[in-house]
């Protein structure tokens, strides 16, 4: 499974799928999101739709000093929380801002591409791929 | 939930109280916003004054379900001297609640240009000397949106040069494209060297049951975007009524000396949407999306292919104003004449009728090119129109000073009071669709089209049977205490079909409110009744109420009106509400 951005044209920056990724676990508001939506610098020129895309070689988990995040096989990573030390530098190292900040527990919080926000987006901008599908959005 | 920011701008301070008092037994919202407004401000306090309060609150289902995503801002409006309430959407209420409040009071006043900035638990007094007699609210916009922190997770509310010069029905902005447009809080804003105020925050709303959350939450957002209603709002959106109510002969043309606009079509959703629809959005935590935005390309004439294109919101009630109440049919004209408005920061819907008022009191000859400095009104004709709407904020004569404030107050000194079409001193909203539409704005406590839709009641009952003066004022009511409900939830009454009295029920159950439907409809009366006590007390009176001659002349789908009958449902609603 792959979280994929294909069309932030479709965007109306309702933020839905922000919500979406709070609700996984049952929670309301925002804290707990692993995606953002912003204007491009005023709603007039649309959105960025910020979210973890699963590098198969990622910076973040590279600048790890504690090997906290582990990479997937299918690319991406996951936090094993107890080897966390919350430095913040794979914040740093994410040229996208993908890397969201948990600030209750102080420790990242990376999309596991699981795709529960895509069914939130009424207008097509989020899609979920299968991997063999990858070639097909890159 | 229950928290509540206290800002004082004249000694710079803030402070948090909780108030579970307030939200336990009003909700949220209107609710609690008119009782803040009655503990903040005594009456008789003059609106422009650093004694009259700015409220705004969210309710207890913002950032837990889809559409419960308006900011309620009450005050004393300096355009009617009574209840200032209006509501807004864009990233407000969200940003309200993530920064960790139900709603927030701002008293005093700054004896210098400032704004204030809300990042959670921490408020910013900044200096705005630098933003103050900027000529676009726009650009204010752009400035503090690369100021602050918090993309995505803010709001921006700011005022244009009509706030800053008090014009009476001057709006406050959200993300360009939302307003608290009507009866003047951009004035209030201004009388506090108030330019903007930014909120941001981030946080968690704990919910009692996770699982029974996640299904509500299905349902609801399932409903909004796969009702027939609700896709009506993002297709075309409200100017999908352009047609249905011109065919329907309610549409106020020409100072309503019309009520159909033989050029409807050109002004109609569906050309707008062929011709300029450039982008649509939403506010936030609701996938319905009705915010549609027109790409105007326009060529500069002193060079050659050197264009500008702007961005210019448009909806049901600015085209009304705009459009067929001025006479006019050039959607290009009536896109500049909205843009015009915008970057000054006035009321898009007041601002129609008072261009309204004087082409016709022009052509009455009570009103001479003196007094408006050389511009000859006629309707339709945009460029004069455009050059007016810079006069109301400049204000360089006593006749624009007059305008400034309104039709009420200009057709006291100028006359024309026959044809002035304000309701409780607020302007008209676009609807001649019979009496139901009239007696709402009359008895309606924001004297707005919203507060009991008698429009609705108009094309749907009215139109088949008739109902008694008393009979159509019960009816109103109910709608209207209703509706209290739904504003103090902060739910847009787009949604309002969504959110029928059970799905409430069980919504605010899942977030530690037990009420059962009688409960919200006696807490709907209460907070109704709450704040016909704060216009009562502020000198409101139903019985003494001007009704405009122009509505009795001009006939309505339900035939010509009958003001004995109009009299006849306000004294019933006098009677309830007393």
């Amino acid at each position: 499974m792959r979280l994929a951005v294909v069309d932030t044209e479709r965007c109306v920056g309702c933020q839905s799928c922000m919500f979406a990724c709070a609700r996984r676990f049952g929670e309301a508001g925002l804290a707990k999101t692993c995606i953002g939506v912003r204007s491009v610098g005023g709603m007039e020129r649309g959105f960025v739709v910020v979210v973890c895309r699963g590098c198969e070689d990622p910076p973040c988990a590279r600048v790890c000093p504690t090997g906290a995040l582990k990479v997937k096989s299918e690319g991406g990573v996951f936090l094993k929380p107890d080897e966390c030390i919350g430095c913040g530098y794979c914040k740093e190292a994410c040229p996208i801002g993908a890397v969201f900040w948990d600030d209750e527990t102080n420790k990242p919080m990376i999309c596991s591409h699981c795709g529960y926000c895509a069914n939130y987006c009424p207008h097509g901008v989020l899609e979920v791929f299968r991997e063999e599908e990858r070639h097909s959005y890159g | 939930m229950d928290r509540v920011l206290y800002i004082d701008l004249t000694k710079k301070r803030f402070w948090v109280e909780r108030r579970a008092d307030l939200f336990e037994r009003y909700i949220g919202g209107t609710g609690v916003a008119i009782q803040l407004l009655k503990e903040n401000c005594s009456d008789g306090v003059d609106p422009l004054s650093p004694d009259n309060p700015i409220i705004f609150a969210v309710g207890p289902l913002t950032g837990v379900f889809p559409m419960a995503s308006k900011t309620i801002a009450m005050f004393k409006s300096p355009h009617t001297g009574n209840l200032g309430e209006s509501h807004a959407g864009g990233r407000s209420a969200i940003a309200i609640r993530m920064a960790g409040y139900g709603a927030i009071v701002i008293k005093g006043a700054s004896a210098s240009p400032i704004y204030v900035s809300i990042h959670g638990d921490k408020v910013f007094f900044r200096d705005a000397s630098a933003l103050w007699g900027m000529r676009s609210a726009f650009t204010v916009g752009r400035i503090i949106r690369e100021n602050e922190r918090g993309a995505g997770l803010r709001t921006i509310m700011r005022i244009g040069r009509a706030g800053e010069r008090l014009v009476s029905y001057a709006c406050v902005t959200t993300e360009t494209y939302r307003h608290f447009g009507r009866l003047g809080l951009g004035a209030v804003f201004g009388s506090k060297k108030l330019k903007a105020v930014v909120v941001a925050g981030k946080r968690s709303i704990p919910v009692s049951n996770k699982r029974g959350y996640r299904e509500l939450y299905d349902e609801i957002y399932k409903s909004a975007v796969e009702s027939p209603v609700m896709k009506k709002y993002h297709d075309l959106g409200t100017p999908e009524n352009v047609l249905p109510l011109n065919k329907f002969g309610g549409l106020p043309t020409r100072n309503l000396k019309e009520a159909s606009f033989e050029e409807a079509e050109k002004i109609s959703g569906e050309r707008f949407a062929r011709d300029y629809l450039g982008r649509r959005l939403a506010c936030s935590h609701c996938p319905v999306g009705c915010i549609h935005i027109a790409a105007l390309r326009e060529p500069y004439e002193d060079e050659p292919y050197f264009y500008k294109t702007s961005m210019i919101s448009y909806d049901y009630e600015p085209i009304y104003a705009l459009g067929s109440m001025i006479g006019g049919s050039d959607p290009e004209g009536l896109l500049k004449l909205m843009d015009k408005i915008e970057t000054l920061g006035l009321d898009a819907m007041t601002t129609g009728v008072v261009l309204a008022w004087a082409t016709e009191a022009q052509e009455k000859g009570l009103i001479s090119e003196e007094d408006t400095m050389g511009i000859k009104l006629s309707w339709g004709d945009y460029p004069s129109y455009i050059s007016f709407v810079d006069l109301i904020v400049n204000a360089p004569n006593d006749f624009f000073k007059a305008v400034a404030r309104g039709v009420e107050y200009a057709s006291d000194i100028y006359g024309g009071k026959d044809f002035a079409l304000a309701f409780g001193g607020n302007e008209m909203p676009g609807y001649h669709t019979g009496p139901g539409a009239h007696i709402g704005f009359l008895m309606g406590s924001r004297h707005s089209h919203l507060d009991c839709a008698g429009y609705s009641l108009d094309q749907k009952v009215l139109v088949k049977e008739r109902l008694s003066p008393c009979e159509i004022a019960k009816r109103l009511l109910d709608e209207e205490r209703w509706r209290q409900i739904l504003s103090s939830l902060a739910i847009c009454f787009f949604a309002r079909g969504i959110y029928k009295p059970n799905v409430v029920c069980r919504a605010l159950s899942l977030v530690g409110f037990e009420f059962s439907e009688d409960d919200l409809r006696r807490i709907g009366a209460e907070i109704h009744k709450a704040k016909y006590r704060f216009k009562i007390d502020n000198g409101f009176s139903l019985k003494t109420i001007r009704i405009p001659k122009r509505i009795l002349e001009t006939s309505s789908p339900i035939g010509m009106l009958d003001e004995r009958a109009i009299r006849e449902a306000l004294d019933c609603v006098w009677r309830e509400v007393v």
